[in-house]
């Protein structure tokens, strides 16, 4: 089972500079497993201390914020598309 | 000459090049413009501010672009008007309205986008883009065609269409989007990290944001260089509310005004508050929503700058009020009715929030007071459009006797 995760430019650099990868996982937190096993250094950059999402990334699974849904316990499934979004964005 | 330092990430400190970056790497926070302060203090007065253009450039050493770059179709130094008649109704003598919906494209929105633009033309890039609750976009376009920039820009489906009209005449290409603000944001995050465009609030956020202060900097030159004690801000992204503080902060910072005592209040719409929310419940972060507020200028449910709103309220004790949506427009039409001004429904919401602390005695009477007023009703008429009444007469003497019993 595949699932695309989009990666913001912040991270590109820990992921050789790839804009899109593929991996498994069938919730949020194993994709992110995966993604730390497939570069090393990803998790760090994007948990805090308690393994908890920093504050200013967001996730969004096929466009739909997380915190909508069930956080790092939201299933994924083949064919899903995730996105790691800077949270500062927009408005003024 | 710059007085520019670096790019500082808010969140921890560090240190990036001036490029057009606006997230840390290492954490995610969000990236702000440093400056060499010592160097500013040194080189303005209250005279040679006083003597400058009548334009947001009179304060140029505290914007983040060489003076000599600088795009001015007239942006900035908008009235502060003393409200006299709608302050006698709330009980206020000191009620001043800093009327920024007379901007070139009516809102404030052309203080960030002035900075954004000369700054994108110093970047050289050739495309101006924004994600937009509907006067970004306006402003976007006006700014690019002074600028002979191409101008893409994305708002979510449903906006008003006098802020359609008023970015499509400049030349701007428009594309609506099927979701809401939040969703549009979110696409244009990914597209700005893959298309080589100035997104003016995305990759070009920590420029554009600098442009918001200077309301604080004009507020307090047209008070005789006085900081007010109480600020009503309406707040979306939260962004403005931050940076009007920022604006005071530095102006006493350099020597230019002896103190800041200014309370920062903050005003959103019942159906879209979640910074409301946040600082009612003694939280540092804010939880999304999803809007459902007439006010589709502050409709945006996850703000970028909402743990920054958060820490201003907290550090000048000020209040943020939501409020109720049907007083919205009740409120644009005391504003018209009371100062002869005509605000959208971010004044509307301004307004109700001005009423509200007064009501809860968080302002006195003697208090000076400024309520920001940032966009212009005539691009949102449909929201007072059940309001208008008319006679019709034949054009002759007593068909007006008829109507008129006097």
């Amino acid at each position: 089972m595949s699932v695309t995760v989009r990666i913001p430019t912040p991270l590109r650099k820990i992921t050789n500079g790839l804009d899109k990868v593929s991996t498994s996982g069938s919730s949020l937190a194993e994709v992110i497993e995966e993604l730390e096993k497939k570069f090393p250094g990803f998790q760090a950059r994007i948990y805090d201390e308690n393994k908890e999402l920093k504050s200013f990334v967001n996730i969004f699974v096929n466009g739909e914020d997380i915190r909508f849904l069930d956080g790092l316990d939201t299933k994924t499934k083949s064919g899903d598309e995730l996105s790691i979004v800077p949270a500062v964005a927009g408005g003024n | 000459m710059s007085y520019v330092k670096c790019l500082t990430c808010k969140q921890c400190n560090n240190q990036y090049p001036i490029d057009p970056i606006n997230v840390c790497e290492l954490c995610f926070g969000p990236l702000e413009v440093s400056y060499d302060y010592e160097k500013i203090s040194r080189s303005v007065t209250r005279s040679s501010i006083s003597n400058g253009p009548l334009n947001i450039w009179r304060y140029h050493q505290f914007l983040p672009v060489s003076l000599e770059n600088a795009i001015d179709i007239g942006t900035g130094f908008t009235p502060l008007i003393h409200a006299k008649n709608l302050g006698a109704l709330l009980g206020l003598k000191n009620l001043y309205i800093k009327n920024d919906s007379v901007n070139p494209s009516y809102s404030f929105k052309d203080r960030p986008v002035a900075v954004t633009t000369a700054k994108a033309l110093e970047f050289d890039f050739k495309i101006l883009a924004c994600v937009s609750t509907g006067n970004l976009m306006g402003s976007v376009g006006a700014h690019a065609a002074k600028a002979k920039m191409k101008s893409y820009v994305f708002f979510p489906k449903g906006l008003e269409k006098g802020k359609i009209i008023g970015s499509s005449i400049y030349g701007a290409r428009l594309i609506s989007v099927d979701g809401n603000y939040d969703e549009v944001n979110r696409l244009c995050s990914e597209l700005a990290d893959n298309f080589k465009w100035a997104f003016v609030n995305i990759n070009m956020r920590a420029y554009y944001a600098e442009g918001s202060k200077t309301l604080g900097f004009e507020v307090a030159e047209q008070l005789n260089w006085k900081a007010p004690a109480h600020c009503v801000v309406p707040a979306a992204s939260g962004e403005l509310h931050t940076k009007i503080w920022k604006g005071l902060m530095e102006m006493k910072d350099v020597g230019l005004i002896e103190k800041v005592n200014t309370k920062m209040h903050l005003a959103q719409p019942e159906g879209c508050s979640p910074i409301v929310k946040a600082f009612n419940n003694k939280e540092t972060q804010v939880t999304p929503i999803k809007p459902n507020t007439i006010a589709k200028s502050l409709a945006i449910g996850n703000p970028a700058s909402g743990p920054f709103a958060l820490k201003t309220l907290k550090d000048s004790s000020g209040s943020a009020i939501a409020a109720p949506e049907e007083e919205i427009s009740e409120c644009i039409q005391l504003l018209a009715e009371t100062e002869g001004i005509f605000t959208e429904t971010a004044g509307g919401v301004v307004i109700s929030s001005l009423r509200s602390l007064v009501k809860k005695n968080k302002i006195n009477s003697e208090d000076i007071t400024v309520a920001f007023i940032t966009g212009n009703g005539l691009k949102t008429q449909e929201i007072v459009e059940d309001t208008v009444e008319y006679d019709e007469i034949k054009p002759t003497y007593k068909s007006f006797e008829e109507i008129i019993k006097i």
